[in-house]
């Protein structure tokens, strides 16, 4: 690579072309894409799922499998045609000249080969270097990704490391040979946002310390930001627009790229006043693309006739720092212009008390050892929940994994019984009562919507039956004639064609089975309604929709909705009262205003500022918490969050390290379990301020 | 009459074979003409090795159904100075020939192997019938609700499948055991298993609506007892249902040994799938846990059963194989195939052609069950 | 790791235990012991004669004492009859009441004696096993490796006509059980009518008058390639389709992790990545399979050995079953019990042991 002039750029992708072919069709996967990434830049790949982000990385490989081909265009690494290599020719590049990182840190180790084995296997082959060799650089590299006690991980196998601690692994692996280009696709995306934080700050240090260009894949625009230089966000297999990150985020060129962030919750958005505006309309199939410009059938802007008459081009915007778009109408379209708000709504009052749980606690007993025998143990789900839930309003649960939302959701709904402790629902206990024994008013009443849209609905039944099925279970209808017309009536409700009615699962979208899954838990008359997560696996466009139909319902049925996320900034957007959890215990409680703004609990304000925000006009102070979240199998004594904490120096004694921490209620009732003084607590500052414009 | 020529042999078979043909290219042209609309079987035509499978599978089970059209001899009938005669040999004071030679007993290989077609496409299929109903109907159960239930069955399971399988019919296919009632009291607790199957099925799906829900397991309760009442206990008194002793003793040996197979299949899945959404989904619900195991998990693990399915009839088909070469729970008579090779194989290196022609029968049969197994396990992991 | 097999050594003890009682069950039936009664005693037998002879032979009584004296943990049974002799089960000829043990069963090392054969039973099973185990290993050298390396060629390229052609033999073979491939397989090597040793012999390439042994008898005394290949091929056969596409499947699957990806995309080349990635992942899953295919080996065994005439311990089941041989068959089953469990108590082991997952968590 001797020829190579560093002021070139590092990797020149020229009008890519690339199709999966199977044994019906040819499906063109990637079309006309370019961009150019110069050296020790960092460039962001942004989309929705399906645009051919992860297409364009694995063909930078040369790794499309059996069936991707790349039908035109050229990939140039340091002025090399890299599609035109032989195997052997990649194999040398690959590892050693670029390195990739995955989004599933767990399946990308080999589980049957030592950690350190692993590693050294990279400069083994690259470099010649002996064994003993590649092993003390393993050691330096494993220490460099801020990995405790390398000699012990070295010779651990995979399954022994937690999520973050293997995504460090991996990224140690790409790092092993010192690559001049590293892709990362979606490298967070499997991970906890407070673990994520961690990594993203790795990779931008090390990014900066090696002088490595990357490629940055994400469908996070928040995360882009954090990372990236440069852009360039997709659409249905195209570059749709690509220029700097600040000016594609601030005078953004495309209607796609607009209506995208109109469309994810940023910090000012809010339920009533300045609702989210979904992009209407639905991802085209890669066969069913629109001639003309792909985004025609769902832009504001589109024009009959100019917008699907034939390719569009990318064309530069000048003045710019190399910012292109694919748009026709990006001169005409006034980019100031204020949104059409949708419709501005009253905050609906408090209304009743719903629900109550009083110092519901949920304790399991699990063997210890693989193989059985051993001891007992208890793992503490939930440990003294205390809460209540109007109607009209939505109590936002957060936490990350393993802090027991979800043992909380199953106890609610009665698939579980609880250990000891209240729960007050409408006016009945039903914290013994499991959920064969509860009456059919009850069980409807209290009804959930799921996380996984693959999962919500049975593959091999029809929409209409599916809900028919609910209404038969909740006894509503007298006829089956009268429960049809009350399927396609929910269906209407959730803004679904009547024809979905005999469709199967398979042939809806994500989010059109999520209405289903809405409608569904809506065919009793729900009261109150508990919503696992139900649009993080959806794309950003559509999650704006879906969520604004529950909202919609909500305000039509006056439904108490306890909705379970990880995800603060829907949270702040949607939610009246939010409820911090952390290993099984509250430890904030409060309306949205009191939690999110100064004093907080520590491990919210740290939540807080790992959230990435897509808005160059906020400012972050950055908290990057140390190490993994504990396990719940094996909690720390005292406060549960005392490990990670950075305030634990200015409790005196030991007391975080031994005592559970009491529940503080400060002003207007916002609780926090925290061994800080009020003065402490007091003077703390906001994690997130807005530069003033 | 002069003997025949091999290539005249296969020509005269081939239009013996006729109806076979007729109804193989009806099927085959049905198929093809409406594949996109028939879900996983029409893709199965999309698969070279799929559609061999099927092929090969359909010729067999058009033999068997048209076996009196296709035979030229009766297959029992002893024809003086024909034993051990080779393929082709012309049959006195008739315009035939003994097309595929003679058997030890001067009978008609051809006819014989023809009319074994018909034993084991009945025998084997329906008792993976019966072995998927007991072992589907146990098999959720213990993967749904797991625990001690779990553990005695699997337990179970494990004690059937330690015993050879050999072993197992020396011990259960004997004539001394069937005067013991034993082949009895295992069919009585067998076959009672489809009828609660069916029952259930109907019940958890049903039981919302009462008068419908009576409607549909009244039927199924009469028509399932009145088939258990004959085939278990010969005490159908119709007589339509019935199973001669010798066939009821091989019957359930073979339904006893596949059954822990499909159980732990079953159960397996059943773990799989319990964590779904769309479970849980039935169960905040409020749904009975047969209504989520019966419909929202069992048919979502058909893919998986089918192709097993197949596999196990070939299994099965082997199992009588067995059975029959060691000359258990067969009458002397029987064309079955596996017995028509144990006579065949004692002349073996000087008259070859009656073992072998039922070795390739059996050989084609498993072989396109595996085929077809194949096939539709490829074409249903895609997409 | 102690616990685990600790309780895996429980469950299987629980299991011989159960086992060997239904299978005493099953041979101790009414009808079998009126068979016995008939063939030791006198086939004239009036149906009174019978019964007490088989009460005054030990076989009266409780099914479960019965088993309890044949385990050895009840004592074996003694009878003195009117002429004032005593017998029992203990007691053999040259010992008298007083000095015999009381208990003697299988426990004790005393399995009874064959009807068939005349002699201990303990002593028939370990001749007939040693010739077994002769074949089984032959088996073993021959199934293992081929199917191991059939299905990893096959798995490695999903869809190439190499694993096109493995595959399609591989479902071959798992059509044709033993007793069709021995058939096809003597017809072919081992007829002097047909197949190709006619030809040979023309051709004068052969001494005698087929190229293969039609039978194995002569095995007993010395292995040759002669005598045995076929009758190991034929077990083989059967065990290498299986095995093959079990280990394909496995392999496929692994082909298609992540972590080859990641070993393929850090440099590595393609023969590495198979030997070092994916070889030992992929065959956990086979070793398992190998090991549980005992019992269908056992299947094979008693085929072939019937097929071929090997005296060897399945042709000895099948004896024993034929001719009413109560102990012998007993013995048969119990020790076919016992090599199954064996084998189901490796590949657990196995299994824990190659995959580091759970070994170590």
């Amino acid at each position: 690579m001797t020829d190579w002039d560093p002021s070139k750029p590092i990797l020149e992708i020229e009008n890519l072309s690339i199709s999966f072919f199977t044994r019906a069709r040819e499906i063109p996967a990637v079309m006309d894409f370019s961009c150019t990434v110069m050296p020790g830049e960092s460039m962001g790949l942004v989309g929705e799922s399906g645009c051919g982000k992860s297409t364009v990385a694995l063909a930078v490989m040369r790794d499309l499998g059996t069936n991707g081909r790349i039908t035109s265009g050229s990939i140039k690494f340091k002025g090399r045609d890299l599609t035109h290599m032989t195997e052997e020719e990649l194999r040398h590049i690959r590892g050693s000249e670029i390195a990739m990182i995955y989004q599933e840190p767990m399946a990308s180790l080999n589980p049957a080969m030592r950690v350190g084995d692993q590693l050294a296997e990279v400069p083994m082959i690259h470099q010649g270097m002996t064994r003993d060799a590649a092993l003390k650089l393993a050691r330096q590299i494993i220490a460099d990704v801020r990995l405790p006690d390398p000699d012990r991980i070295l010779r651990a196998y995979p399954h022994q490391l937690s999520g973050g601690q293997q995504q460090r692994i991996v990224i140690a692996m790409a790092l092993m040979a010192k690559p001049a280009l590293l892709i990362l696709d979606e490298p967070t995306t499997a991970l906890d946002v407070t673990v994520e934080a961690g990594i993203v700050d790795l990779v931008k240090d090390l990014g900066t310390k090696y002088g490595t260009s990357m490629l940055f894949i994400s469908h996070n625009l928040g995360l882009i930001l954090d990372v990236c230089d440069r852009l360039c966000v997709m659409y249905s297999g195209e570059a749709v627009e690509t220029g700097n990150v600040v000016e594609v985020f601030d005078k953004m060129r495309h209607p796609y790229t607009q209506a995208l962030f109109r469309s994810i919750p940023l910090p000012g958005a809010d339920k009533n006043s300045s609702p989210l505006i979904a992009i209407p309309g639905n991802f085209p199939l890669p066969h069913e693309r629109p001639k003309g410009c792909n985004f025609g059938p769902r832009c504001d802007y589109f024009r009959d006739g100019l917008c699907n008459a034939g390719e569009v081009p990318m064309d530069a915007v000048p003045g710019h720092d190399r910012h292109a778009t694919r748009c026709l109408r990006w001169r005409e379209i006034d980019w100031d212009a204020p949104p059409k708000v949708g419709k501005v709504t009253e905050k609906l009052p408090r209304g009743r008390l719903v629900l109550k749980m009083e110092d519901l606690r949920k304790y399991y007993e699990v063997s210890a050892g693989a193989f059985g025998g051993g001891a007992e143990k208890v793992v503490k789900a939930n440990e003294s929940l205390s809460f209540e839930a109007h109607e009209n309003e939505t109590l936002a649960i957060v936490g990350e994994s393993g802090c027991g939302k979800s043992t909380f959701a199953k106890v609610l709904m009665g698939l579980e019984t609880a250990t000891s402790g209240s729960i007050m629902l409408f006016d009945e206990n039903v914290q013994d009562t499991p959920i064969q024994a509860r009456n059919t008013d009850t069980v409807s009443k209290l009804q959930m919507v799921f996380q996984n849209p693959f999962d919500t609905l049975n593959p091999s039944m029809s929409v209409g039956r599916q809900i028919i099925r609910a209404l038969e279970i909740f006894q509503k209808g007298s006829s089956d004639a009268e429960r049809s017309d009350m399927m396609l009536n929910l269906l209407d409700m959730v803004k679904l064609p009547r024809a979905f009615a005999e469709r199967m699962p398979r042939q809806l979208s994500g989010g059109q089975k999520q209405r289903v899954g809405i409608a569904r838990a809506f065919a009793g008359g729900a009261k109150v309604v508990v919503a696992d997560e139900p649009v993080s696996a959806l794309d950003v466009s559509v999650q704006a929709a879906v969520t604004d139909l529950l909202m919609d319902i909500q305000r039509e049925n006056h439904t108490t909705l306890l909705f379970i996320s990880h995800d603060l900034s829907i949270v702040r957007y949607l939610s009246d009262r939010v409820m911090v959890m952390y290993l099984g215990h509250v430890v904030e409680l409060g309306t949205t205003d009191q939690v999110f703004a100064p004093p907080y609990h520590p491990y919210t304000e740290a939540l807080l500022s790992a959230v990435p925000i897509a808005d160059t006009r906020v400012k972050k102070r950055r908290i990057v918490l140390e190490g993994d979240i504990p396990s719940a199998m094996n909690p720390p004594p005292g406060c549960p969050f005392q490990t990670r904490c950075r305030w634990k120096t200015r409790v005196p004694g030991n007391l975080c390290d031994t005592v559970l921490p009491p529940v503080q209620v400060l002003a207007g009732g916002h609780q926090i379990k925290c061994h800080l003084s009020t003065e402490e607590l007091a003077a703390m500052e906001p994690v997130i301020s807005m530069a003033a414009e | 009459m002069e003997p025949l020529s091999w290539p005249m042999i296969f020509a005269k078979m081939a239009v013996q074979f006729w109806p076979v043909w007729l109804a193989l290219i009806v099927t085959v042209a049905l198929s093809l003409q409406f594949r996109r609309r028939l879900g996983l079987y029409g893709k199965l035509f999309d698969s070279n090795v799929g559609m061999t499978g099927f092929v090969i599978v359909m010729f067999w089970v058009f033999t068997a159904l048209f076996a009196d059209m296709i035979i030229t001899f009766d297959p029992i009938a002893q024809l003086s100075g024909l034993k051990n005669v080779v393929p082709g040999t012309p049959v006195p004071d008739s315009d035939q020939w003994y097309l595929l030679g003679g058997d030890h007993l001067a009978r008609d290989v051809f006819s014989r192997v023809v009319m074994g077609a018909r034993r084991v496409l009945t025998i084997a299929p329906a008792a993976t019938v019966i072995a998927f109903m007991v072992g589907i109907t146990l098999g959720l159960p213990a993967g749904y609700f797991g625990g001690k239930l779990d553990t005695g069955l699997s337990f179970i399971a494990n004690l059937v499948l330690a015993f050879p399988v050999i072993l197992l019919f020396y011990l259960l296919v004997t004539p001394e055991i069937r005067s013991t009632g034993v082949p009895i009291a295992l069919a009585a607790v067998l076959f009672l298993f489809p009828v609660i199957f069916v029952s259930v099925l109907l019940n958890s799906r049903y039981f919302t609506t009462p008068a419908r829900r009576n409607l549909y397991v009244g039927v199924a309760l009469v028509l399932g007892l009145w088939a258990y009442s004959g085939l278990a206990f010969n005490a159908d008194p119709t007589g339509i249902w019935s199973m001669d002793p010798n066939l009821l003793n091989v019957f359930v040996s073979v339904v006893f040994v596949n059954a822990p197979t499909v159980f732990r299949i079953v159960r397996g899945i059943v773990m799989d799938l319990k964590s779904r959404d769309y479970v849980a989904a039935g169960q905040t619900r409020g749904e009975g846990a047969w209504y989520i195991m019966l419909w929202e998990i069992l048919p979502n693990a058909r893919g998986p059963l089918i192709v097993d399915f197949c596999l196990r009839i070939g299994y099965t088909t082997i199992l009588l194989g067995t059975l029959g070469f060691f000359g258990l729970g067969v009458s002397p008579e029987s064309p079955d195939w596996g017995s028509t090779i144990d006579d065949g194989r004692r002349l073996l290196s000087i008259y070859p052609h009656p073992a072998v022609v039922p070795a390739l029968a059996l050989m084609s049969l498993v072989l396109g069950l595996n085929l077809l197994a194949d096939g539709l396990r490829e074409e249903s992991m895609r997409d | 790791m102690l616990p685990f097999l600790l309780r895996r050594v429980g469950v299987m003890i629980l299991t011989a235990l159960t086992l060997s009682f239904v299978v005493f069950c099953l041979t101790n039936l009414a009808p079998n012991l009126e068979k016995l009664a008939r063939t030791e005693g006198s086939v004239r037998m009036s149906d009174e004669a019978v019964d007490s002879w088989i009460i005054n032979n030990g076989h009266g009584g409780l099914m479960i004492t019965r088993y309890g004296q044949w385990l050895g943990v009840v004592p074996g049974w003694t009878r003195t009859d009117d002429k004032g002799v005593t017998r029992g089960r203990c007691i053999t000829e040259g010992v008298t009441a007083e000095e015999a043990p009381r208990f003697c069963g299988i426990l004790q090392g005393d399995w009874g004696t064959s009807t068939v054969f005349r002699e201990p039973v303990a002593k028939t099973i370990s001749d007939k096993l040693a010739s077994t185990g002769w074949l089984m290993l032959w088996v073993m050298l021959v199934m293992v490796p081929v199917s191991l390396i059939i299905g990893v060629m096959s798995g490695m390229r999903e869809g190439s006509r190499t694993d096109r052609v493995l595959s399609t033999f591989a479902i071959a073979t798992t059509a044709t059980p033993e007793y069709v491939s021995g058939v096809i397989l003597v017809v072919i090597f081992a007829s002097a009518t047909t197949g190709i040793s006619p030809l040979l012999a023309e051709w004068g390439w052969i001494d005698g008058r087929t190229l293969f042994l039609g039978t194995a008898t002569s095995a007993i005394d010395q292995i040759t390639f002669w005598n045995f290949a076929l009758p190991v091929m034929t077990i083989a056969l059967y065990g290498i389709g299986y095995i093959a596409r079990m280990t394909r499947a496995s392999m496929t699957e692994v082909m298609t992790q992540q972590y080859i990806r990641t070993a393929r995309l850090k440099g590595v080349a393609f023969h590495q990545v198979i030997l070092k990635h994916a070889l030992r992942n992929a065959l956990i899953a086979p070793f398992t399979v190998i090991m549980l295919q005992f019992p269908w080996l056992l299947n094979g065994v008693v085929i072939v050995e019937t097929l071929f005439n090997y005296k060897g311990f399945g042709w000895t089941l099948v004896q024993a079953a034929g001719n009413n041989d109560i102990q012998l068959l007993l013995a048969c089953s119990v020790v076919a019990v016992f090599v199954v469990l064996v084998t189901q108590l490796i590949s657990d082991i196995g299994y824990v042991f190659l995959n580091p997952r759970i070994r170590l968590s």
